[in-house]
């Protein structure tokens, strides 16, 4: 006997409306997505006269991706968000795990203020300061480069790192690094031999930075907006802007543009997912 | 390190944990602190006749909520944004709170593929977002034309991102149909944490379903309603690229989609004919501070007091 013969009649009805529910919300989720997709492939004609219908023999048609490929720097683009993103996860986590550290593991005098101040910024977004932010790196030499973007979302970042990992550091068992204590180990070394023993708190810091750092699209348009330096969120939307009416050049770029964060995304879900249901960010 | 307690209170603050403070603060310091207070400051300013930027007081904030250039912008970016978030606590967290009651029901099989997908569009930036509905609406495709022609509605298809009535309220679902994953994932961690005696007992009360989610469930995720409302408030009084994406930086048709974060960025970078002016932009950005702060406050002094959540 199945499950759902187990069921009574109504709760039966009750589960199936549910699913109902879901699949049609799912399909509405995706339903955008795979349009875009499927007509990614497909000749000016397909799109217009089929645009639900799979490609076929007769509709493939790739010109979309040959003039985005021709007619942008998209490969630069993609090194660019790549470098930003790595960059500010690295110093994400690393600037949050040592403040974190010092936050969980020592008293001493204003450790609540410190924690305190350097949780004022879960809250108030730093696109507010964006004027400052601009005059500021203009003077230090950095206008126009990805370290400026780098140094940016680290600051935005490391409020909330710094909160969930707290939380986590103050977990680590304290018999482990009194027993390194008394081997004589610094407190610098006692410091990185934490840091595996909070691996799933610093991946969960790193999918939720992620994901924002890629998409901005404010930060990279003010601060560093020269070809050199466009990131692939900038760099769309440049080229989306410019061939608004060459429907084949805009699937095309949406599509390139999505799949690299969708694979991403299906990679880091579990950790994504866990991290957002856990209660890190209570 | 091994001597009493009386001698280490006499030692100089330990230097490892400066270091371990040190980039942290001064990297958060430098690129957060500063620029907020330093663009509040700057507000307070106005370029004379010397392009130097003199001290003014408040002349700027009175500027821009009387004179005839300024006052109907900010009005209107204002209510925009009331708008756009109330359009996202009457819609989106409802329907975060609705999927994420269906998945945490344990009899549904297949809660983490549905969880998953349904949280896909969450993760595309807004650019794609924002351009996958424009040409979705677009007349010239019709998608919108064959959906609603679904429902035989086919008639009352429009332009929904080129009318002025229309505009604001498209762009705000849009950005519901992107973000309803945040919310529906912290409610569901909220009823996943509710301990399954609490409901058992009620179940065998004899309530209903629907009486268990709204007076013992719904009650005892009351925080996470709390946080997720002044979530959506922040993020709301801080959005602009999606209008930027789809209407451009004038936040057309006839500014009828102008929210506070659109015209933060025309004030200070310039449109068009009009010169960009970092010190009304500084103005409009200390309008949206004033404004966002008053929100977390509220939430903070007025909604997690009375929950009795001690975080801090």
């Amino acid at each position: 006997m199945t499950f759902i013969e187990r069921l009574r009649p109504a709760q039966r009805g009750q589960l199936l409306l549910a699913h109902l529910v879901l699949l049609a919300y799912t399909a509405l989720a995706l339903f955008p997505v795979f349009l875009v997709v499927i007509n990614s492939v497909k000749g000016r004609r397909a799109i217009f006269q089929s645009p639900y219908a799979l490609p076929n023999r007769d509709t493939w048609d790739l010109i979309g991706y040959e003039k985005v490929l021709d007619n942008s720097n998209f490969p630069d683009y993609f090194l660019n968000s790549i470098t930003v993103t790595v960059g500010a996860l690295f110093f994400i986590l690393l600037a949050g795990s040592m403040a974190a550290w010092a936050l969980a593991e020592y008293r001493f005098p204003g450790n609540a203020i410190m924690g305190l101040y350097l949780a004022l910024g879960i809250m108030i977004p730093i696109r507010l300061g964006t004027i400052s932010i601009l005059r500021l790196v203009v003077r230090l030499g950095l206008a126009d480069t990805l370290a400026a973007l780098i140094l940016i979302y680290t600051a935005a970042g490391l409020p909330l790192a710094i909160f969930i990992l707290t939380q986590f550091m103050r977990q680590v068992p304290r018999d482990l690094k009194d027993a390194a204590r008394v081997d004589g180990a610094s407190e610098y070394r006692i410091y990185l031999m934490t840091l595996p023993l909070i691996r799933p708190a610093l991946g969960t810091v790193a999918v939720f930075n992620m994901i924002p750092v890629w998409n901005d699209l404010w930060f990279p348009l003010i601060i560093a907006p020269s070809e050199a330096n466009k990131t692939v969120t900038l760099g769309a939307q440049v080229f989306l802007g410019q061939f608004v009416n060459d429907w084949n050049a805009v699937l095309a770029s949406l599509t390139l543009a999505m799949i690299p964060v969708i694979i991403l995304y299906i990679i880091f879900s579990r950790q994504l997912i866990r991290g957002l249901t856990s209660g890190a960010v209570k | 390190m091994t001597s009493a307690n009386s001698a280490r209170r006499r030692k100089p603050f330990p230097v490892h944990i400066l270091i371990f403070l040190a980039p942290a603060f001064i990297v958060y310091t430098l690129f957060m602190i500063y620029p907020l207070l330093d663009s509040l400051r700057l507000s307070l300013y106005a370029p004379d006749v010397n392009r130097q930027e003199v001290f003014v007081g408040l002349d700027n904030y009175e500027r821009l909520m009387t004179n005839d250039l300024w006052q109907p912008r900010i009005e209107g970016a204002i209510k925009n944004n009331l708008v756009f978030f109330a359009i996202h606590m009457l819609v989106q967290n409802p329907i975060g709170l609705m999927l994420a009651a269906l998945l945490s029901s344990q009899f549904i099989r297949g809660r983490a593929i549905y969880r998953t997908l349904i949280f896909t569009p969450t993760v595309l930036s807004v650019v794609l977002v924002g351009f996958i509905w424009r040409m979705i609406l677009s007349p010239l495709w019709g998608i919108s034309t064959d959906f609603l022609d679904l429902f035989g509605l086919a008639a009352y298809d429009k332009p929904w991102l080129g009318l002025e009535e229309t505009a604001l309220p498209t762009l705000s679902l849009i950005s519901v149909w992107q973000w309803v994953g945040i919310p529906m994932m912290l409610f569901l961690a909220a009823l996943i944490s509710i301990p399954d005696e609490l409901i058992e007992a009620a179940r065998v009360d004899g309530a209903t379903a629907w009486g268990v989610f709204w007076r013992i469930r719904f009650r005892l995720i009351m925080p996470t309603v709390g946080i997720v409302g002044v979530l959506t408030f922040v993020g709301n009084f801080n959005a602009f690229d999606l209008i930027y994406t789809t209407q451009k930086a004038t936040a057309g048709p006839n500014y009828s989609t102008d929210i506070l974060g659109t015209f933060f960025y025309r004030t200070f970078f310039g449109v068009q004919l009009q010169p960009g002016n970092p010190t009304m932009g500084a103005t409009v950005a200390g309008v949206m501070f004033l404004i966002i702060l008053a929100g977390v406050l509220l939430y903070m002094f007025g909604w997690q007091r009375r929950m009795l959540q001690v975080e801090f």
